[in-house]
Formats: structure tokens, C-alpha cells, sequence
């Protein structure tokens, strides 16, 4: 929960989150260790206050979590969007296992998405029906350039993605978060286009299709499908990391974000531990947009920001907004919850 | 000194070959490490990108471009070009050294050669180049009207200052690469299918080159931000390298 200088709460929904391990001791091969130094890198984005030595930021624990989340970042509910990483990482990279662990120690404050891979077919679709009550998932992240045997990646229009895509739809897992990365298949084209995505949101329109970093490095491109596709939403993670180091950077394209699917359809997330909460939303909250933006665009209002941060993804997952400010109108840490937390294993 | 000018003229040729994403040069971008050239005039380039998992068909382009670019200086006998630091940097290095097509790099990878993302860059590139010009003339009273009817060479014959001069250079670049054709009467000012920049439609064609332009900048920040981490990252890793004295 955030509170407004006029002393207004805000409810804060964390719409991109992660407990991983990049440890040496998990790393498989040195495409792990390579993914999570990557990772480091985009953390230097940072305020330098902000910046962790690499060890911790390999592994950290679910106190760091705790903290740098629920107690110094405002966030009510945080979505974990994993990513699982089988070839890179002996135990993956996030562990459905751990993040459940967490959203039980955390029930009314951690909804888990879980993944799938349409390269693993008929077996991965019964499997994606057992984690999904497993582990209780309530969307699903796809990250399409994930390394699985000889192939580089994958498309959302796979054939076999559009099977996942139906049984997602039967599982009730709505929420589609999509993740474009680098080296699809054919390797001829564009690496990064975002073409499927118009394909599968006009083919599923009972699907949500969340994207995540608002289609970076296809930030022109995603907006154009965006305007067209009224259930593509814009996930702000890596680009509102941009506030500290390139605010007018930031402020455009949210105007551009504004322009072309309005505020209803742009959540936000830190994408922790990459970026922590704290820093970014006191930057948001405070960000006002420079004058030629709100001539072209219109201002980034207070409603605005509180739609971004917390009531269209409370909308997305049928958060009570009524309920969830009654619940968490006190910190974390006055709450009589600490005392559940058990050490963590690292 | 011979070998210095040549030196010069080698980073010269290399600095007009740009990164397709963000349209500036791999020299500008620091993403060429080290030039060399020996006796018998066989130049070596080494390069590394932002992260080890840049696009491979991106590092195909500038790896190839950077060797053609070298090349065609006329007393350089050999050109090898060298990414490292890249997941698929043994593939590339050899096909590039090997003057292969993209298609045998990387077989069954493929459907096609790199000239259909190579012409969508070039498309962006023209994009943003011409949006750069287009804010810098209306910003010094050149309206829609001049802007829909301007011919070339009345674009070439404007004055402008320095900056103008520049931004103007790099749209005729690419609009040359576009319509190598071009006749002296043609109009200025046109998308990149040639299609004329009719007064009401000019606002939301700018407003979507204007997108192309950011997108370009993000990415070029971006890359930047990796590139700068990655260094100082394996600085640390390999203090010779950088020749820091360790503190005890």
C-alpha cells in the first residue's frame, strides 16, 4: 500500500515477480551462468543505494523478499511470473516448488502463474492440468525464447501452442503473460517480432495476453497490435526501471502507452529482484510528465497511476480492492505473521 | 606513419556499419574491441555485443558487414572478423571468415537469407533518420505544405546549420539505400514505399515514425546500460585485463 503525500492509500499489485536461484551450485552449464549475469546487468539500472553483490543477487531469500517487497516496497500482492529454464538450470531457474512454499507462507498476499511449453505436447499438457491444481496457478508466463534440446525458441502460433492456449482457457488460467525474447525459429527473421501475439489475441479473445516489457525491444510494434487487440495488455517491467536512469525515456512511453490502449490496460511490475519496488514507485508516484507529452498526450493522472499500480491487475485476477485495503491497511510487520516464517533453506 | 593512417581508414570503415536494431554505428555502440593489422596488410577485428544472447541473425549482419566494409579498402589483402563473449560466436565467426550465407551458418534454422530483416531495418532506419530531419525542419518553420511538396534537390539545396546539415546526410543516406533511383525532381519527403506525405494524414505519420525513432533510442539505451555492466563486470572478473591495481 502506498500513501499519497494528501495522506490517500493506493493499493499496489506487483504484476512481475521472482525468487530464483542463479547459484554456481544450480548452474547446469555455463548458459546459466551466462542468464544470470545478463540478469545482473539490466539490475545496474539500479540506484546505486539499490545494487546487490552479485553472489546475493545469484540466490536470495525469502526475507529479502519479505522485505524489500512487502515492507519497504508498498506492495499488497505480488504475481510471481517464473521462469523455468530446464537446460540452463539443474533445479530451474524458479522452482514451482519454492514459489509455492512462499505463496503458503503468504496466501493473501502471493498469486503463483505457473508455464508451459508447447514443445513438451500431448505429456506437457497433462502435466500443465496437474501443476495448475498442484500449485493452485492463476495465469501462465511464457517466455518464447527458452532453450529446450536443439531448439532455440518457440512462437506463440506453434500448433502445439495453440493447444496449450485452449487448455489454459478449460483451466480457467486466463491470464497469459508473454515474455518475447530473442532467437526464434526460423532465425531469418526478426527475432524479437511481435506478430504472434496479434494472432493468438485475436484468435483467444476470452484469454487476457499480458505482455511483458511492453514489447521491448518491438515497443512500435506492440503498441500498434496493442490499439488493435483489447485484450493485449502492456506489462511495464524493464521499462519503468528506465525512471531513474532515463526519466524522459520513461515518461514517453507511457505517453505513448496512454495514447494507444489508454490506462486501463497497462500493469505494473518490478520484475524483483532485477529492480526492487521502493525505488520505482516513489519515482512513478512522484513522476509528472514533461509539458510537449501532456500537450500530445494528456497528463499521467493520480487515477491513472492508481490503475497502473495496483486496480487493473486487481481487475485481471478478481482482487476485492474493498477487501484487500481492509486487510492490509498495516505494514507486514505489524501483522501477527513473522512468526510463520520459517529460516530459508539457503 | 603508413600504419597508423591505416588504422585510422580500417576504424573509419567500420564506423559506417550499424547495429540494424538501433541504427548507429557498432563504433559509436563500443562494440568493436580491438582492430589489428600486420605486416602483410590482414586485418583482424574483434567485436562483442551488450549481452551473450544478442539475436545470432543481428551479429551475422554486422559481422558480415563489418568484414565487406573493411574489404573494400583497396590495399587490405585479408579480413577476419571475431565476436566473442556470444553463445553462438564459433558459428558465426566461421561462416563470416568463410564468406557464407546466413542460410549455411545456421542450417535448418533457416527459411531464408537475411534480406528481408535486413530491408525491415533499413525501413526503420529510414524512419527514424527522416523523423529526426522532419522535427528539426518544422521546428524552424518548415510546415506540412513544404513538407508534402519539397523535392530532393530542393531538400539538398536548403542552408542549414551543422546539425542540419548532419541529420539531413543521414536521411539521404538511407533514402538513397531505398530508391537508389531517385531522380533530382522526386519529392523529398515520402514513407518508405514511396508513398507521398499528404498534409492530413502527416500527424499520424509522424506520430508512427516518431514511435520508430523511440523504439530505436530505448534499445540504444538499453544496449548501452548491458554493454557498460558486462565490461565493468568482467574488468572485475579479470583485473589484468583491465589493468587495475588490486587493493589488498
Amino acid at each position: 500500500m502506498f500513501t499519497t503525500k494528501s495522506g490517500e492509500k493506493i493499493l499496489v499489485v506487483d504484476g512481475h515477480v521472482h525468487l530464483w536461484d542463479g547459484s554456481d551450485e544450480n548452474c547446469k552449464n555455463r548458459y546459466g551462468e551466462e542468464f544470470i549475469k545478463c540478469f545482473y546487468d539490466y539490475h545496474k539500472l539500479s540506484p546505486k543505494e539499490y545494487v546487490w553483490p552479485y553472489k546475493k543477487y545469484q540466490k536470495y531469500t525469502d526475507e529479502d523478499f519479505e522485505q524489500d517487497v512487502f515492507e519497504n516496497g508498498y506492495v499488497d500482492i505480488a504475481i510471481f511470473n517464473p521462469q523455468y529454464l530446464g537446460d540452463f538450470y539443474h533445479h530451474g531457474f524458479s522452482s514451482p516448488d519454492r514459489n509455492e512454499a512462499f505463496r503458503k507462507k503468504h496466501p493473501d498476499r502471493v498469486i503463483t502463474n505457473g508455464f508451459w511449453d508447447p514443445r513438451n505436447e500431448e505429456a506437457g499438457l497433462k502435466q500443465l492440468e496437474q501443476d495448475a491444481q498442484k500449485y493452485g496457478w492463476r495465469g501462465i508466463k511464457l517466455y518464447t525464447a527458452e532453450w529446450k534440446g536443439d531448439s532455440k525458441g518457440w512462437k506463440l502460433t506453434d500448433p502445439w501452442s495453440y493447444r496449450y492456449l485452449e487448455k489454459s482457457q478449460e483451466l480457467g488460467l486466463k491470464n497469459i503473460h508473454v515474455h518475447k525474447g530473442p532467437t526464434i525459429r526460423p532465425l531469418n527473421k526478426d527475432a524479437f517480432d511481435v506478430a504472434d501475439v496479434d494472432e493468438v489475441a485475436s484468435l483467444f479473445p476470452d484469454l487476457n495476453f499480458i505482455v511483458e516489457h511492453c514489447g521491448l525491444p518491438r515497443l512500435n510494434d506492440f503498441t500498434f497490435i496493442a490499439a488493435q487487440e483489447p485484450n493485449v495488455y502492456a506489462g511495464l517491467a524493464v521499462a519503468i526501471a528506465l525512471i531513474h536512469t532515463r526519466p524522459r525515456y520513461f515518461s514517453e512511453i507511457i505517453s505513448e502507452l496512454l495514447f494507444w490502449l489508454g490506462p486501463d490496460r497497462i500493469l505494473f511490475g518490478s520484475d524483483y529482484a532485477l529492480w526492487q519496488p521502493k525505488w520505482i514507485i516513489d519515482k512513478f508516484m512522484d513522476l509528472e510528465l514533461p509539458a510537449d507529452l501532456v500537450a500530445e498526450t494528456g497528463p499521467l493522472t493520480l487515477e491513472m497511476k492508481k490503475k497502473i499500480l495496483g486496480e487493473n491487475a486487481a481487475r485481471l485476477y478478481h482482487i476485492d480492492i474493498g477487501e484487500q485495503n481492509k486487510r492490509f491497511g498495516q505494514p507486514i510487520s505489524e501483522r501477527a505473521e513473522p512468526a510463520g516464517i520459517t529460516a530459508p533453506v539457503a | 606513419m603508413a600504419g597508423l593512417d591505416r588504422r585510422e581508414e580500417v576504424w573509419s570503415a567500420l564506423n559506417a556499419v550499424t547495429d540494424p536494431e538501433i541504427d548507429e554505428s557498432v563504433v559509436s555502440l563500443e562494440f568493436v574491441t580491438e582492430v589489428n593489422i600486420d605486416s602483410s596488410n590482414r586485418v583482424e577485428i574483434d567485436f562483442r555485443l551488450p549481452t551473450y544472447w544478442c539475436a545470432p541473425n543481428f551479429a551475422f549482419l554486422m559481422a558480415s558487414d563489418m568484414r565487406d566494409a573493411v574489404t573494400a579498402l583497396e590495399w587490405v589483402k585479408d579480413v577476419s572478423v571475431r565476436l566473442f563473449d556470444h553463445f553462438s560466436a564459433d558459428l558465426i565467426n566461421r561462416s563470416v571468415a568463410l564468406r557464407q550465407d546466413f542460410r549455411d551458418a545456421f542450417p535448418g534454422e533457416t527459411d531464408d537469407d537475411l534480406s528481408a530483416v535486413r530491408q525491415k531495418f533499413l525501413g526503420q532506419a529510414f524512419e527514424r533518420r527522416q523523423e529526426l530531419l522532419l522535427q528539426y525542419l518544422m521546428a524552424r518553420g518548415y510546415g506540412p505544405d513544404w513538407i508534402a511538396r519539397a523535392g530532393l534537390s530542393e531538400l539538398i539545396g536548403l542552408e542549414l546549420d551543422q546539425e542540419g546539415i548532419a541529420l539531413r546526410n543521414l536521411y539521404l543516406f538511407t533514402r538513397r539505400k531505398i530508391d537508389p533511383n531517385a531522380e533530382e525532381n522526386a519529392l523529398a519527403f515520402t514513407t518508405q514505399d514511396g508513398m507521398p506525405l499528404n498534409g492530413p494524414e502527416l500527424k499520424s505519420y509522424l506520430r508512427k515514425i516518431a514511435a520508430t525513432r523511440r523504439n530505436a533510442e530505448f534499445n540504444g539505451f538499453i544496449c548501452r546500460s548491458l554493454l557498460s555492466g558486462r565490461v565493468k563486470r568482467s574488468q572485475s572478473e579479470n583485473p589484468e585485463v583491465s589493468g587495475e591495481i588490486s587493493v589488498p
